[in-house]
């Protein structure tokens, strides 16, 4: 890379790592001034989510926290890098986590060979539920952000099913699957008290976000999915079959999404059983951080952490009498302020690098002694 | 009005000639000047254009013309300049001024919507209503009186999406007018019109400078422009260089002062096409889902060391043809070879490795991606055989090639690492032929090669092709440019309405007969 | 003329030499031609399943208390859609109606509580407008966050406002709004229906039914968002507004090129979609229910746009969608044991058999021996079965949705620029 080319791609980029400052810093201030209007001291509330999300324990239950939602926006991510919405990441990793409980339950297996089952069933699972939109897409047109919407409510409703036929008899209060024995659990990389841990599964979530990014920037697939989301036509022209590879996202993001449930099963719930409790919402928390990340595994790993942080840290500000549910506006707003920011970065990129490749080539052009072209 | 052998060109630049004292200018422009993010698309343009008139605009694409006419009509300010329209200095900052000034456009693509009736097209921005309420009976009483008045008669309910082409360019006009339009701007109004069609205009035109309409006509077509305008304008280089009678000049000087130099016209070499086949069709047939016949029993065959040109006007079925030679839109029946193979079933990727190269219609659409860098557009179409292993990219490989296609193809470019859309059209293009010459295909599919390069460029990419053909490629040309298809092809094969109804010989046919060819007024009786 | 012309004698008075060919049918006649299908299916089916809750007046009420949220919103999203703006953001803006028309209810009864709750509508509309229309965010990314923002935004203002109100009230719920909207029952007509309908007879018994449920009890709210849907196709397709605004959903590039303030329009259309969705919020916790509670929209907003696209984007037609969906649900809500959703296995045999009829008529032989196979596992399946897993009863109108997307015949023509940001004097 010449120095000139160096210049000009840092000139691109100066705007793309400025907006997600800026968004936080927007976030803040807007977040601020709701606190204020609602009668609480944003100083002082912020001061405290600071000071209660810094303890060490609180850093390693936010990670913890992040490890699903990063599985979640990885599977998100390989949909939108060809243009594809799975929005359907709620339902296909719900669905995933029972049939996974209730398999890895039946089963005693020597423990890595037991949790690799157990992955591979959740995977297998959330595949098979996305394969139900990219049908519909590929063969009835049906755009994949109805159908996976709608795949979500089903999900709920095949949840409840499974979970009735699946049930423990032996319990009787909640509605439980049985627990799955020891050799497929998986242990804490840290602890510091009880509650405050982080789940081991975030080795398997470093390992599938290292490979996303290897399979997209080094492989014939990640090319073909990016020139199909970069622009279809010219991937249509260049031999990517776009029905092929429609199929092919929506199963991967699928199998991914199936993963995004096992840390909680598999380490944090002390019972490693599926309950009627178990935590929903993470799918769509999981396009946020995706957006947030911008698509890169390095971005959604920093989204999901500043999302984990902010959920970890928001539980602070009870005891300043200030409802931790301002966390859940932050990050909306955090992702509002990051798309436009990253809109307009993206704008201000092109036009600097229009302008300064131009630059670039009248002063080489000068250097020779030939014109340059008016277009 | 025709033009005669003018003896004495009397060129005087600079200076409008028609002008004199008495008639006042309609449009005058003076030292306007344009700059858009590295680039000065205008510099210094004085146009005078005389009331009732029919003026013309010539230049190269990329001459400025289009940017010129943009800035008469509002859609962006001027840096530096002034504008005046009947005498009047006028500030335009959005089109809206413009119109209110009597000034109206007809753009070069259709600014129509294809579900809105030919009235809501008319109306929109000007509708009569009162309270809101748009009075329907009021806008069709207009519109077909103006079309009488005009000799432009239009059925206000159609919908657009059931006009033709000549149809459409006569509500364009009909829109213009409807806005009380006494200046009347057409960007290169020709460009997909049918000779015959194109008389049509000409007649409109001329009846509509008769009721004292002011017209500013855009072109590069120089003998059209001989063939209808009162002055002539040239612009070149973002700027105008002369304002010329055409009664004073002939093609040849237009031209001259177009290109700043003699026409660089495509001779035809001496050359003998090879014998082996490279690519055949059968019988190729394709039917859209209402009836209509896209392709009609396409027979072709190309052999190495040879091409062949597609003549028609665009929409005749040549972007139909080529996405049935790559297999995106498989023919309803009928059979491709690609050398000895038959390519039945065939996806897209197993085309492109096998040897199927193309030069897309639209290199933004079709052949680029923007935001990427250079090396990994080199290796878009070729990322199946060429530059991946086992499904591992081959980074490197095509980082050299690109490296050497931008020597080679003279792309102007800081590096292979800016992304695509940080270099100009023309520079895009040679990056796109290059690629499609370095994977060394056996087979061709250039369409439009030199659409939108410069004059350079387009002697540059005319030699690589010929070169490619003197080295065994077969390419099967399909392009607009006549000059281009005459001087490259060794076969000439006009396509209309979806069929292939000749195939001439391009050492002796003359634009005019390939032109009633291409209308469809004439057939071969036998091919 | 020819000879060959005599049979167009009718035709020589025309001074086109090519009459128009005639158009098929309009969509909207079509669609009262399936209507009629449909109330005669429905009406078989409950007299051969003996599930009587179809047709019933009760079953019409309920149905039209379901509807009006999916017909308000795929209203709403027409407004938006056709000024090319994609407003997946409908079920989040229908959050904030629900919350805000709720809160106004609660104050200051349910008139206070539509005025609050379309004020919420368009501040969620306002927030679209802003990031796709100024800020050119994608559509679907704009709309998604919005959905995440805005239960986050209503759970934050409960706990902040319900925290101490009582009456049921806290961070999921509001206390219950006062009144209700004035009910309309013209008894006469109601009575007379009424008795027929008792009479359990086919077809007319059905029709009398419908009828009586649409005499009897009849909320001004609803009527009113009855009447909407033909305003709505007034305002669209009969005014300047409309126009412009159709205009820049087609080709803001020729709109723009007219004077049409392209942008502006844009905005505003964007922000008439969020108060009419708002309305579909507010019309959820005050005719549909009474408070307002987390959770309570149930993915109505993506339903309405899917019906928005069923429906052709056009406004009739979209409200007829909206018609469908609040159906199956009333029907799975009344139902509650599941016999009703169990005797639309039938219904769906029924139907499909009747296509497979037509197909085999029309020589489509293809599709007539898929309608068919559907119609016979259908028929088992309705045969060996008596009720349907309950667990998927609540979802019923989702997988309508998804059934109807999947098989409906998709002739279906958006808006020439929808989705497509547009930048200012940025021409093609």
């Amino acid at each position: 890379m010449t120095g000139a080319t160096l210049r000009l791609r840092a000139r691109q980029a100066a705007p793309s790592v400025a907006a997600p400052l800026v968004a936080v810093a927007l976030s803040a201030l807007l977040c601020g001034v709701i606190l204020a209007i609602s009668g609480h001291d944003p100083i002082s509330a912020y001061g405290e989510m600071f000071r209660f999300g810094t303890t060490e324990g609180s850093l390693l239950v936010a990670a913890n926290k992040a490890v699903p939602l990063y599985l979640s926006a990885l599977a998100v991510s390989v949909g939108f890098k060809m243009g594809l919405f799975n929005i359907g990441v709620e339902g296909q990793y719900s669905v995933a986590i029972v049939v996974a409980a209730a398999a890895g339950a039946e089963v005693n297996l020597f423990p890595p060979l037991h949790v690799t089952f157990i992955i591979v069933v959740a995977m297998l699972t959330g595949a098979a539920w996305a394969a139900v939109p990219a049908a519909l897409k590929v063969t009835r047109n049906v755009s994949e952000v109805i159908s996976t919407i709608m795949m979500n409510a089903i999900a709920a409703g095949t949840v409840a099913f499974l979970v009735n036929r699946w049930r423990d008899a032996s319990e009787t209060q909640l509605i439980k699957t049985k627990p799955i024995p020891e050799s497929g659990w998986v242990g804490n990389l840290a602890q510091v008290s009880g509650a405050e841990k982080l789940t081991g599964f975030a080795l398997v979530a470093v390992g599938l976000g290292a490979a996303a990014w290897l399979v997209v920037s080094r492989t014939r697939f990640g090319y073909d999915l990016r020139s199909s989301g970069a622009n279809p036509t010219a991937a249509a022209v260049s031999g990517v079959s776009p029905k092929a590879m429609t199929v092919k996202a929506m199963l991967v993001s699928g199998a991914i999404a199936g993963t995004v449930g096992l840390p909680v099963l598999l380490s944090e719930n002390i019972f490693h059983r599926y309950t009627q409790d178990f935590p929903s919402g993470l799918g769509f928390t999981g396009i946020a951080v995706a957006l947030l990340g911008r698509n890169h595994p390095a971005g959604m790993a920093a989204g999901a952490l500043l999302f984990g942080f902010l959920e970890r840290a928001g539980q602070g500000l009870q005891l300043v009498d200030v409802p931790p549910e301002i966390v859940t506006i932050m990050q909306g707003v955090v992702l509002l302020m990051a798309v436009i920011a990253y809109g307009v970065a993206n704008r201000l990129g092109e036009v600097q690098l229009q302008r300064a490749t131009a630059r670039e080539l009248a002063h080489e052009a000068a250097a020779v002694g030939e014109p340059v072209g008016a277009t | 009005m025709t033009n005669d052998e003018g003896d004495a060109p009397g060129l005087d630049p600079g200076r409008p000639l028609v002008a004199s004292g008495d008639t006042k200018p309609a449009i005058a422009l003076s030292g306007i000047t344009k700059r858009f993010p590295g680039v000065v698309a205008n510099r210094d343009v004085n146009l005078r254009v005389d009331a009732g008139s029919i003026h013309a605009l010539i230049g190269e694409n990329g001459a400025g013309k289009s940017t010129l006419m943009k800035t008469l009509y509002g859609m962006h300010q001027p840096d530096e300049g002034t504008i005046e329209v009947d005498g009047a200095p006028r500030r335009f900052r959005t089109p809206a001024d413009a119109i209110a000034a009597g000034i109206g456009m007809v753009h070069q693509h259709f600014m129509l919507a294809d579900q809105l009736t030919v009235a809501e097209n008319i109306v929109l921005g000007a509708e009569p209503a009162s309270f809101g309420v748009l009075d329907r009976h009021a806008a069709d009483q207009a519109i077909v009186e103006l079309g009488e008045r005009h000799g432009l008669p239009l059925d206000p309910h159609r919908l657009v999406e059931s006009l033709t082409v000549g149809e459409r360019q006569r509500l364009e006009i009909l829109k213009v007018l409807f806005r009380g339009a006494r200046i009347l701007i057409l960007d290169e109004p020709t460009a997909v019109l049918i000779p015959q069609e194109v008389t049509e205009l000409f007649t409109n035109l001329e009846a509509l400078r008769a009721g004292g309409v002011t017209i500013v006509f855009i072109s590069h077509k120089l003998d059209e422009v001989m063939a209808i305008s009162d002055a002539i304008t040239v612009m070149r280089a973002g700027t105008t260089v002369a304002t010329v009678n055409p009664a004073n000049v002939d093609a040849q000087e237009l031209g001259r002062l177009m290109v700043g130099s003699e026409l660089p016209t495509p001779t035809g070499e001496a050359h003998t096409p090879g014998t082996d086949l490279a690519l055949r069709t059968t019988g190729l047939r394709l039917v859209a889902d209402g009836g209509r016949v896209l392709l009609d029993d396409i027979n072709l065959e190309v052999h190495r060391s040879e091409i062949v040109g597609i003549a028609g006007v665009e929409g005749n079925g040549q972007q139909e043809l080529i996405d049935a030679l790559l297999g995106l839109t498989p023919a309803d029946s009928g059979t491709i070879e690609l050398g000895s193979r038959n390519l039945e079933g065939a996806s897209t990727r197993e085309r492109r490795d096998a040897g199927m190269g193309y030069i897309p219609t639209d290199r933004h659409r079709e052949g680029l991606l923007l935001g990427e860098p250079l090396w990994a557009n080199q290796m878009l179409g070729h990322q199946g055989a060429r530059y991946s292993t086992h499904g591992w990219l081959r980074r490197r490989a095509a980082r050299a090639d690109t490296e050497r296609v931008v020597s080679d193809y003279d792309v102007r470019t800081p590096g292979v690492d800016i992304p695509a859309l940080a270099l100009s059209g023309g520079n895009q293009q040679k990056l796109i032929v290059g690629r499609e010459m370095t994977a060394d295909p056996t087979m061709l599919i250039a369409a439009h090669p030199t659409r939108g390069v410069d004059v350079g460029a387009q002697a540059a990419i005319w030699e690589q092709l010929r070169q490619a053909r003197r080295d065994g490629l077969a390419v099967l040309l399909i392009s607009a440019d006549l000059d281009e298809l005459i001087g490259l092809s060794d076969r000439l094969l006009v396509i209309f309405r979806g069929a292939i109804t000749a195939n001439l010989d391009p050492t002796d046919i003359t634009a005019e007969d390939l032109g009633s060819y291409m209308a469809g007024r004439r057939q071969e009786a036998t091919l | 003329m020819t000879a060959a012309a005599a049979p167009r004698v009718l035709a020589e008075d025309l001074t086109e030499p090519e009459p128009p060919k005639k158009p098929a049918l309009s969509p909207e006649l079509r669609w009262a031609m399936f209507a009629v299908t449909g109330v005669a299916i429905l009406s078989m089916t409950r007299v051969i399943s003996g599930a009587a809750d179809l047709t019933s007046s009760g079953l019409v009420t309920e149905t039209l208390r379901l509807s009006v949220p999916f017909a308000l919103a795929a209203m709403g999203g027409l407004f938006s859609e056709r000024a090319g703006v994609v407003n997946i953001g409908l079920e989040g803006i229908m959050i904030l109606g629900t919350w805000f028309g709720a809160y106004g209810g609660w104050q200051w009864g349910v008139w206070g509580g539509l005025a609050f709750g379309i004020l919420g509508g368009a501040l969620g509309g306002a927030l679209h407008a802003t990031a796709t229309v100024i800020f050119k965010v994608d559509h679907i990314i704009s709309g998604v966050a919005i959905n995440l923002l805005a239960p986050g935004l209503a759970r934050y203002l409960s706990a902040a406002v319900y925290a101490d109100v009582g009456q049921g009230a806290g961070v999921r719920q509001s206390p219950p709004v006062k009144g209700d909207f004035p009910t309309i029952t013209i008894t006469p007509l109601s009575k007379a229906l009424g008795s027929i309908e008792d009479h359990q007879w086919f077809f007319v018994s059905d029709l009398a039914g419908i009828g009586r449920g649409l005499v009897t009890g009849l909320s001004l709210f609803t009527l009113g968002a009855l009447v909407l849907v033909p305003l709505v196709w007034w305002l669209l397709w009969r005014t300047r507004f409309g126009l412009r605004l159709r205009s820049v959903g087609e080709h803001p590039w020729s709109a723009e090129s007219v004077g049409v303030k392209v942008l502006r329009t844009k905005f505003m259309a964007v922000t008439i979609s969020g108060v009419l969705a708002g309305m579909a919020g507010v019309f959820i916790v005050t005719v549909t229910s009474s408070t307002y509670s987390e959770g309570q929209t149930g993915g109505r907003g993506y339903i309405a746009l899917a019906a928005l696209i069923f429906g052709n984007w056009r406004p009739v037609t979209a409200a007829g969608a909206a018609l469908l969906f609040g159906y199956s649900d009333a029907v799975r809500l009344r139902g509650s044991s599941g016999v009703a959703v169990h005797a639309f296995l039938l219904a769906g045999a029924i139907a499909t058999a009747l296509v497979a009829a037509v197909a085999a008529y029309q020589r489509r032989w293809r599709s007539a021996a898929i309608s068919a196979t559907v119609s016979l596992v259908l028929l088992v399946w309705y045969l060996t079965t008596d009720t349907l897993p309950r667990e998927f009863l609540p979802y019923t109108p989702h997988i309508v949705t998804l059934v109807v997307a999947a098989t409906a015949l998709r002739r279906l023509r958006m808006p020439a620029a929808l989705g497509i940001p547009f930048r200012k004097g940025e021409a093609i």
